[in-house]
């Protein structure tokens, strides 16, 4: 009997997903398992997913039938690190939102790009703290209404993808989830380098920002096309997408490796 | 070689989002009427005419709707 | 093999030992020394040295890495070790064999860096929030801190938690010959891929369930949620998490009588007694030779574990002696521990000196207990 695509990769007794109606998560789960899917991948047993807290963390753990260690809020990355390099045939995965990875866990963040450490890093960008109720996040734009800013954000938002890049990571890119399949193509395309691979998706939050806008979540999505440009093309729109940095460095895990071979004489 | 597409919906999946309505290039979509077991209005296929498109599977966030393709 | 090493040296040298091949640190006085000789040694016998951003990274990623199957550990002192409490608690929940030593200072806060203190003692019990247990080891001297990190990687493997080593700037930096012997008794954890027995359950209270293996393709889920046996979330039933919990704290407890170290002098024909650890400890055996020289019997209990505790020696104490004084770098820890225990059966009296680094001097406790004698 044949199934949505997706379910051979997930736990399907745990379906539906306890996400919103509408809410991005499953968009850019279907991105990342049909980039996997064109790939070759039949199953998840060559990955491990490590994820914080929040909406998207819950991606991998427990939806995804496959080893995931759910951690710490703004944590996935060192856990993730340290994991790789204990473990370094594994492909590692960080699946986490905007909150948890460009707050909180900003640090972490900031210094696994400058290291270039080989992690495929997923930040589902929802622009707000969804978990909790709606709060201000450091990507939410000026002027938005949120359970922390009642009279409108007053602080810029970060662009996390050129802090990504300007640290030093082989890869950072932003797409939205109306991008299917520019998503897509750069899953796979990150899949295939070593080092930072650093990946943001604009998704809606249909229970605070949508809401709150009073649209349904199908026009929202034609927007984040809409408000889109290319960096590429030069100009700077409402959500920039586009590679920010697409490099080959050597990545820490073998610069690691090669340290310690070198100090044992081999 | 002639190939047909067709829409399939998990009903108990569908949380009447209402993407696959916007996103079908052949508004082959409509949310129904009644409810399922979870209370969700969901999608239900009208009509013909399905291109296998498939954007309605990649976008649908709860792996709900999806094409299943007979080769004749 | 014999060496003169100071204590930092040998908590490393019994790390590697040990069997630990993964360090991931921060510096931070009077720790460093740990690392800085983990980063020299570390390679040479293939293991992975990194330093880490803060001490968040820190005990994250030796979390990381004990999943990825290798011993796992750190160092620090107390705001490192304040730093690290959300880890230590994941580690707990997780069921994470890993090491962690700190070097304790005086605190609170930046406190006097470079000074010894014994002010985290109640924190290394109670640091976390929610419901759980560590095991605490507390060594005296450099031969102690190389022998308790030993131990203290055969116990986080064995029972699956973390372990605290509580040294002390004095110890950390004193040098003494300390004995390497040629063979360790060295235990690994349990590991399973067999996943048809929930990964999250032991039958055997007593006993951690085997650690399952990453990348074998078990689908295994680690979360720091609640969580039933076989590692799914579950965040609303009363019975999943007081199950769980009540697994976790008695995994502890119900092997108290097999961790516990401590070492006693003189009870049976003692009229004081004195209890202590750590670097207090060697003056309170100093204290006891002045004592006698004033024809006082004087007797002692070192706590080399702080956590789990058997009271029967200092109960078997409590009923001997006129009075028990606690002399501790701190304003007053552990006397709440040997109030506790000694139920009124005697007088107990806190002994506080902490600040400068100065130990409390085997004078300055004897003169305590005399006074205290009357």
């Amino acid at each position: 009997m044949r199934d949505h695509f997706a379910v051979k990769y997930l736990r399907v007794e745990l379906l539906p997903t306890s996400f919103c109606p509408g809410c991005g998560n499953g968009t850019v789960m279907n991105a990342f398992l049909k980039a996997l899917e064109e790939l070759g991948y039949e199953n998840l047993k060559e990955f491990v997913f490590v994820s914080g807290i929040g909406c998207s963390s819950w991606i991998p753990n427990p939806y995804f039938k496959a080893d995931s260690i759910h951690t710490l809020h703004g944590r996935a990355i060192p856990v993730a690190l340290g994991l790789k390099l204990a473990r370094p045939e594994l492909n590692v995965v960080v699946i986490a939102g905007d909150g948890d990875l460009a707050s909180i866990g900003l640090e972490h963040l900031i210094h696994a790009a400058r290291r270039n450490a080989d992690l495929l890093v997923l930040m589902v960008n929802n622009m707000i703290y969804g978990m909790t109720g709606g709060q201000q996040a450091p990507t939410t734009p000026i002027g938005f209404e949120t359970s922390t800013t009642p009279y409108g954000n007053i602080e810029k938002p970060f662009d996390t993808c050129a802090v990504v890049a300007a640290a030093g990571a082989n890869y950072s890119a932003r797409w939205t989830i109306a991008h299917f399949h520019r998503l897509k193509e750069s899953i796979k395309k990150a899949m295939g380098k070593r080092g930072f691979r650093f990946i943001e998706v604009v998704s809606p939050c249909t229970s605070h920002i949508v809401r709150k806008l009073k649209l349904p979540v199908s026009t929202y999505i034609r927007q984040l096309r809409e408000k889109s440009i290319l960096i590429n093309t030069g100009g700077r729109g409402e959500i920039t997408i586009g590679e920010y940095a697409d490099r080959d460095e050597e990545g820490f895990v073998s610069r690691v490796y090669e340290y310690i071979n070198r100090v044992r004489g081999c | 070689m002639n190939r047909e597409f067709k829409p399939c919906v998990n009903i108990d999946r569908c949380k009447g989002c209402g993407i696959c309505v916007d996103v079908c290039p052949v508004k082959i979509f409509k949310i129904s009427t009644i409810p399922n077991s979870r209370g969700y209005y969901y999608t239900t296929v009208i009509g013909s005419g399905c291109t296998g498109c498939r954007l309605c599977e990649y976008m649908c966030p709860d792996f709900a709707v999806y094409i299943v393709e007979d080769k004749l | 093999m014999r060496m003169l090493i100071s204590g930092n040296i040998a908590c490393a040298e019994g790390a590697l030992r040990a069997g630990c091949r993964f360090y991931a640190g921060y510096p931070i006085t009077p720790s460093s020394e740990i690392m800085e000789y983990m980063a020299m040694e570390l390679p040479k016998h293939g293991g992975i040295f990194f330093q880490a951003e803060d001490e968040i990274a820190a005990i994250n990623a030796i979390i990381g890495a004990s999943w990825g199957g290798l011993k796992s550990m750190t160092a620090t002192s107390g705001p490192g070790f304040s730093l690290m409490q959300e880890g230590l608690g994941y580690a707990v929940m997780t069921e994470t064999p890993l090491v962690v030593i700190d070097v304790m200072r005086v605190g609170p806060a930046t406190g006097q860096a470079t000074k010894s203190a014994q002010g985290d003692l109640m924190q290394a019990r109670w640091g976390r929030h929610g419901d759980q247990q560590v095991v605490i080891l507390a060594p005296s001297s450099p031969q102690e801190c190389l022998d308790l990190t030993v131990k203290a990687f055969n116990i986080s493997e064995e029972l699956r938690v973390p372990v605290i080593v509580l040294s002390d700037e004095i110890i950390g930096h004193m040098r003494e010959t300390v004995e390497i012997p040629e063979h360790f008794n060295i235990v690994n954890r349990k590991i399973t891929e067999d996943l048809s027995k929930p990964p999250f359950h032991s039958d055997n209270p007593m006993e951690a369930p085997p650690m399952p293996l990453i990348g074998k393709g078990l689908n295994i889920m680690v979360t720091g949620s609640t969580h039933n046996e076989w590692g799914l979330r579950d965040t609303r039933e009363f019975k999943t998490h007081f199950k769980l919990v009540k697994r976790l704290v008695e995994k502890i407890k119900l092997n108290a009588k097999r961790v516990f170290e401590y070492e006693e002098y003189n009870i049976e024909n003692s009229t004081i007694g004195f209890v202590s650890f750590g670097s207090v400890a060697r003056s309170v055996k100093g204290a006891v030779k002045i004592l006698r020289e004033k024809g006082v019997e004087a007797s002692y209990i070192n706590l080399k574990t702080l956590w789990p505790i058997i009271d029967n020696p200092i109960v078997k104490m409590a009923e001997r002696v006129k009075a028990i004084i606690v002399p501790e770098m701190n304003m007053g820890q552990l006397v709440l521990d040997v109030e506790r225990i000694a139920q009124n059966k005697c007088l107990v009296v806190s002994l506080n000196k902490v600040g400068g680094g100065e130990p409390i001097y085997p004078s300055e406790i004897a003169s305590k207990a005399l006074e205290v004698i009357g």
